[in-house]
């Protein structure tokens, strides 16, 4: 397959990427791993008349630990987080998450900035976010702004992000005791469900928790009441089969397709919400 | 001269590592597109994006300004120069377009062609023309379909029926007439009847490699090449000639490299046709490769057939009758062997099994899906399936083991040859040991006791078997409109090296080394002194093709005899050349000698040059040392294995995981078991992915819903166990090999065995049966709510 | 129009392509290294892997554009100075081929696995081919041949 025809431009700095997005006037698309993006190009499903290379942006990639947070920067792709010693040390659900992204060679092109931009309903990274109460980093024309995984991503293939802004990358406080699980659909290995849990716990006592949850709606999504059910009570299998049984509950649109019925979906929700959690309380 | 020369080994039943492989694994292999001709234009086609519809209006305008548009062709324009593609069954068919004129009848059926200087421009082009349809009803269900609702799809074919009803088994004589009494009377004296639905569904076979053509038309000499990634150039030869007025004479197809066919690869396509009529037209020549997704809408889909089986016994086991319905979906239109391949699940339907009365009926319907033909196994695994299915769940329902029920049925030894209920004459087996080496591989008595332990701690664990018996080395020319012998020519060169011709034209089996190794024994030279041709119709002088497990049974006996005529003119050189009588003469180490005196002798190269020049010419000799000959097997040949799996379904998503898959496999002599492993492994990679993973689905518009590997999945590597095979080893009298055919076995045993195993896993739930594939949300639902 | 310079095999080559240009194409119509192939649309089938500065990479998926500057090397590269890499020949030894399309691109994602991994598992070389579809040889004689290569 083969794409529509694009000019090709090429940004060696945010703030020159920022000022090509804002003289394309939308037409303007960023590329860095392209394994979001090509795929749909090569079936015409996304056109856009410019892309705007930031693969080679000095400083867009990397891992690093600042002031007692995790950075990882937009164009560092999915095998250098999956493999990095610092997650697995401090974060490892991170990694995890993104091992369970594609196969060897996407996660070799495919970065972390190109995932959270696209949003796509069942890609992994989005729940891990949430999870990790990820604070998404991006720049525009006034310079950077803050968002809170939570908020960034909206609905299908839409998140807090301006046609002139670029995603930097993310800072998260690193969390050992965290999970993620998946369904894998068994043609793409995209998530028809998939769970990231965070736990914080101290003296055997669930203090607070997250969860993500991708794959079941039109985007990733908080499970809150989840949340609430785990705060406050001992880190226990019971414990964690109690919350993750409600794990769903209350969501209104929940996708279907020929891989998994809504139905299907919707039961499968507490069955990787538990899997999550107790990947969790094992890292603990 | 040194006293002792090194032993050549005899190379036939090894291991012999691959000729093909050193330019395969360098990237230094010519596939179709990896042919460039000097001024060549792409091909693209605009396909339909309605699955049934009427054409009110194509618009080229946009298109043809194009830069770098060389043509654009509709449908009209193209059956000017294209006529309706010819069938290779005696059924009658509607016309068939290679580009639709008024009616579209499935979702990606071509409806304009465009040529260009690039792909890039033609795919520009292509988008750019825009087709109006008046949309018609779109028939997707095939029961429904049979009642003509919600449309018809061919003015001719009333009902939807491309074949109305075609009876076959017991009492049924050779004009059709249908004699009841046997299965009225086996089905009367039944203690116990099985009763299902079955569905076999329908599969893409996505070779890697897609479809590919380049058409050279030189208008200066009056002649057409076309290389094709085709499984039988010869075929391609044939037909391209008919349909371009042209000579077979003025036709050369070459199959370059070819990246996996699967039965997919023998059909002629209208690509191919148009490929070539363009190329005659306007002068130049023209190539065009497929896009996946093209692929799954234009490449010919496979198995899409429905099964009503009633299995009638007795209480102890035996098997008294067997009536199975089948109903197969063809899709749109025939292709070339579209309506003969459910024939083949008719033939099969006696299994391994001595059964006393068996009717099978078969009905084939056109639906507005895309047309269905030969994938791996073609008819075979389908009726294994029904078969072993049903005798799986005689099995449960008489409390027996799987395994004594098919002892207690089997055909035995020495009824060999067997003819069946349908028709077939099966040559030889022995199919009790072939089980019960299975049997002793998997442990079968250990695999129980542990399927048993782990559904005490609450897993869903169970096993399966099956038998398979299938039909290989197509066949005697009665059964193929093509003819079903083979052709091969063996040379000896001026330099006593060998140059063989083969038209089994191969698309990854390895008969460059398999015929080499044959050939190195047959006159007792290196491996190295051998060279075999084949896929180019000017170097091969006939040939039919590589399909139905063939080319060793049918094309390796060719080149048997081939060999052997020339052998037996060389030994009267060597003979007038030693002074010796040339029933005494050896072929050995690259020598020919008289028996018990190897010094004596001359060196094969010494005898092939005097071939050359004869002087003196022996009596009643032409110098050269060439021939050929043609193989007309008198019969098929049917190996056949057992099968054994075991599987675990997860309790709470479904999701079934294969745990082992034991196989032994009789394919009668072997040339090199570690080609016969790989293929075997093949064979059961896309019978598991039949039985857990593969599936085609249409809506009900008709739309193909999984139009790629993001929704169609096939086999990685994570999806297999390690497979464990072994062999029993049952020659068959119809070839001097006595080789049985090996391609498409492993898709046979695995489904039912590994549908079992599922079936078995899931026996707490009071399921006697699962249609494939196994989708854990379709498993999740039996554990779930005790609902098939 | 954009211009490129690309070290393929060792050797720096310049072109001026079409922006849309795939590096697959860019390789085997422009290079002629037609030893990289390409089996499906989506990224899935890993026909077209290659090497990008050492990384496995499915060249169907990336513009030629964007490998501007980099070292690619594909299936022609592998051999050095008439000898077969070590799982060329593992692959010969252990039959890991059929048809032989899918063939460089496994190879390569195993060039990829074996460095990143010297000794992987069976389980780890069956996860690190599983963005390459093989259709022929049910993936069990490939495992033996990266299995052969990693013991060297």
């Amino acid at each position: 397959m083969i794409s529509t025809a694009f000019e090709y431009q090429r940004a060696n700095s945010l703030d020159e990427a920022i000022k090509k997005l804002q003289e394309t006037g939308g037409r303007g698309k960023l590329l860095a791993g392209g394994h979001s993006l090509v795929p749909l190009m090569k079936l015409r499903m996304s056109e856009p008349g410019i892309l705007i290379d930031i693969a080679r942006i000095p400083g867009l990639a990397g891992i690093r630990e600042k002031d007692g947070k995790i950075e990882i920067f937009a164009a560092t792709v999915h095998h250098d987080v999956a493999s990095s010693a610092l997650l697995a040390e401090k974060c490892p659900v991170v990694a995890e998450t993104a091992g369970e992204i594609g196969d060897p060679q996407v996660r070799n092109r495919g970065t972390l900035g190109g995932s959270l931009a696209h949003s796509d309903p069942s890609a992994d990274y989005p729940a891990v976010m949430l999870a990790v109460d990820a604070e998404i980093h991006l720049k525009g024309p006034k310079g950077w702004r803050i968002v809170k995984a939570s908020d960034f991503f909206q609905d299908l293939f839409t998140v807090d992000l301006a046609a002139d802004e670029i995603i930097g990358g993310v800072q998260f406080a690193a969390v050992k005791s965290a999970g993620y699980a998946k369904l894998h659909q068994r043609a793409s290995g995209y998530a028809i469900v998939g769970v990231a849990a965070a736990l914080d716990v101290k003296g055997g006592v669930i203090t607070s928790a997250r969860l993500g949850l991708t794959g079941a709606g039109s985007h990733a999504t908080r499970m809150t009441n989840v949340e609430k059910a785990l705060a406050g009570q001992p880190l226990s299998a019971k414990t964690i089969e109690a919350a993750a049984k409600i794990a769903g509950e209350g969501i209104k649109h929940v996708n279907a397709d020929i891989h998994a019925s809504e139905e299907y979906r919707r039961a499968m929700i507490p069955v990787f919400t538990k899997r999550a959690l107790e990947k969790a309380m094992a890292r603990s | 001269m040194a006293t002792t020369t090194p032993v050549l080994p005899k190379l036939v039943g090894q291991r012999v590592k691959r000729r093909e492989d050193p330019r395969l694994i360098q990237g230094l292999a010519s596939y179709v597109d990896d042919i460039k001709v000097a001024g060549m234009q792409y091909l693209a086609f605009k396909r339909s994006d309605v699955a049934h519809g009427r054409i009110t209006r194509i618009d080229t305008t946009a298109a043809a300004a194009m830069d770098g548009v060389e043509a654009v062709f509709t449908g009209a324009q193209i059956a000017e120069i294209v006529p309706p593609m010819p069938i290779g069954t005696p059924f009658p068919s509607p016309a068939h377009h290679a580009v639709a004129v008024d009616v579209v009848r499935y979702a990606g059926e071509p409806v304009a062609v465009v040529v260009a200087r690039d792909r890039y421009v033609a795919r520009d082009a292509a988008d750019a023309i825009v087709v109006s349809y008046e949309r018609l009803p779109a028939v997707v269900d095939l029961e429904q379909a049979m009642t003509g609702k919600p449309a018809v799809i061919h003015k001719d074919f009333a009902n939807n029926l491309a074949v109305a009803l075609v009876p076959g088994g017991t009492g049924v004589g050779a004009d059709y007439s249908v004699d009841d009494t046997a299965i009225n009377k086996a089905f009367a004296a039944a203690e116990v009847v099985i009763s299902q639905r079955m569905v076999n569904q329908r599969l893409a076979p996505t070779a890697i490699e897609g479809r590919g053509v380049l058409a050279h038309y030189e208008p200066g000499r009056g002649t057409m090449t076309i290389w094709s990634s085709t499984q039988n150039p010869h075929i391609l030869r044939t037909m391209i000639a008919a349909m371009n007025g042209l000579g077979q004479d003025q036709v050369r197809a070459i199959a370059p490299e070819v990246g996996g066919g699967f039965g997919a690869k023998i059909n002629i396509y209208g690509e191919e046709y148009v490929a070539a009529a363009i190329s005659k037209k306007l002068g130049v020549p023209i190539k065009w490769v497929e896009d996946r997704s093209e692929a799954f809408v234009a490449t010919t889909h496979g198995r899409d057939i429905l099964g009503y089986i009633d299995l009638a016994a007795k209480r102890d086991g035996t098997v008294l009758g067997l009536k199975l319905r089948l109903i197969a979906d063809i899709g749109a239109y025939n292709m070339l062997l579209t309506a003969a391949i459910p024939t083949l699940t008719m033939l099969m339907a006696n299994a391994t099994y001595n059964i006393p009365a068996i009717r099978v009926t078969l009905t084939e319907v056109f639906t507005n899906k895309t047309p269905t033909d030969a994938y791996r196994g073609a008819g075979r695994p389908e009726a294994t399936y029904f078969v072993e299915r049903a005798m799986d769940m005689l099995a449960r329902e008489l409390n027996m083991d799987p395994a004594d029920l098919r002892r207690k049925n089997f055909i035995q030894p020495y009824q060999f040859p067997f003819a069946t209920q349908m028709g077939a004459v099966y040559d030889s087996g022995d199919y009790e040991k072939c089980m019960d080496l299975a049997l002793k591989n998997a442990k079968w008595k250990e695999l129980k006791a542990e399927r048993d332990a782990a559904k005490a701690k609450g897993r869903l664990v169970g096993i399966g078997m099956a038998m398979y018996v299938e039909v290989c080395g197509l066949g005697p020319s009665s059964s193929l409109p093509t003819g079903g012998w083979e052709h091969s020519g063996v040379t000896i060169e001026r330099d006593g090296r060998i140059t063989a011709t083969t038209g089994a034209s191969p698309h990854g089996q390895g008969n460059e080394t398999t015929f080499g190794q044959m050939l190195a024994d047959q006159f007792g030279v290196p491996l190295e002194h051998v060279t075999i041709l084949h896929g180019d119709t000017s170097i091969v002088k006939q040939g039919i093709g590589t399909f139905g497990s063939r080319s060793q049974a049918v094309g390796g006996t060719a080149l048997h005899l081939a060999g052997g005529k020339v052998k037996a003119k060389m030994a009267k050189f060597a003979a007038a050349l030693l002074e010796a009588n040339e029933d005494d003469l050896v072929f050995e180490n690259g020598r020919v000698f008289v028996k018990g005196a190897p010094a004596s002798g001359k060196s094969f190269a010494e005898v092939a040059a005097y071939a050359y020049v004869p002087v003196p010419l022996p009596p009643g000799l032409e110098p050269g040392l060439s021939d050929e000959a043609f193989f007309e097997p008198a019969n098929n040949t049917y190996p056949f294995g057992c099968h054994i799996s075991m599987l675990e379904i997860d309790r709470e998503t479904g999701e079934p995981k294969l745990l082992k898959l034991i196989a032994v496999d009789d394919a009668g002599n072997l040339i090199n078991p570690l080609i016969v492993e790989g293929q075997i492994h093949g064979g059961l990679a896309q019978g598991i992915g039949q039985a857990m993973i593969e599936e085609v689905v249409y809506n009900s518009d008709g739309q193909l819903v999984t139009g790629s590997f993001m929704d169609y999945a096939i086999p990685r590597a994570i999806d297999f166990p390690r497979f464990e095979l072994d062999f029993t080893c049952t020659p068959t009298p119809v070839n001097p090999l006595g080789a049985k055919g090996v391609g498409e076995a492993g898709t046979l045993g695995s489904t039912p065995c590994i549908v079992a195993a599922a079936v078995d896993a899931l026996s707490e739930f009071g399921v006697k049966h699962i249609d494939m594939m196994l989708r854990p949300e379709k498993l999740w639902r039996i554990i779930h709510g005790g609902k098939s | 129009m954009a211009q490129i310079s690309i070290t393929v095999n060792g050797k720096v080559r310049k072109a001026d392509v079409e922006p849309r240009l795939l590096l697959t194409h860019f390789l085997r119509e422009q290079l002629n290294l037609t030893g990289t192939h390409l089996g499906c649309d989506t990224s899935q089938c890993g026909a077209c892997t290659v090497l990008i500065d050492g990384r496995s990479a499915k060249s169907c998926t990336i513009f030629a554009v964007q490998a501007d500057g980099a070292a690619v090397t594909t299936i022609e590269g592998l051999a050095k100075d008439g000898q077969l890499h070590a799982l060329q020949t593992a692959f010969w030894e252990e039959h890991g081929l059929q048809c032989g399309y899918c063939t460089p691109g496994m190879i390569l994602s195993a060039v990829d696995l074996l460095q990143k991994n010297p000794k992987p598992s069976e389980q780890q070389i069956r996860e690190g081919i599983s963005g390459n579809y093989c259709r022929c040889t049910g993936y069990q004689h490939i495992v033996n041949a990266v299995q052969r290569a990693a013991r060297g």
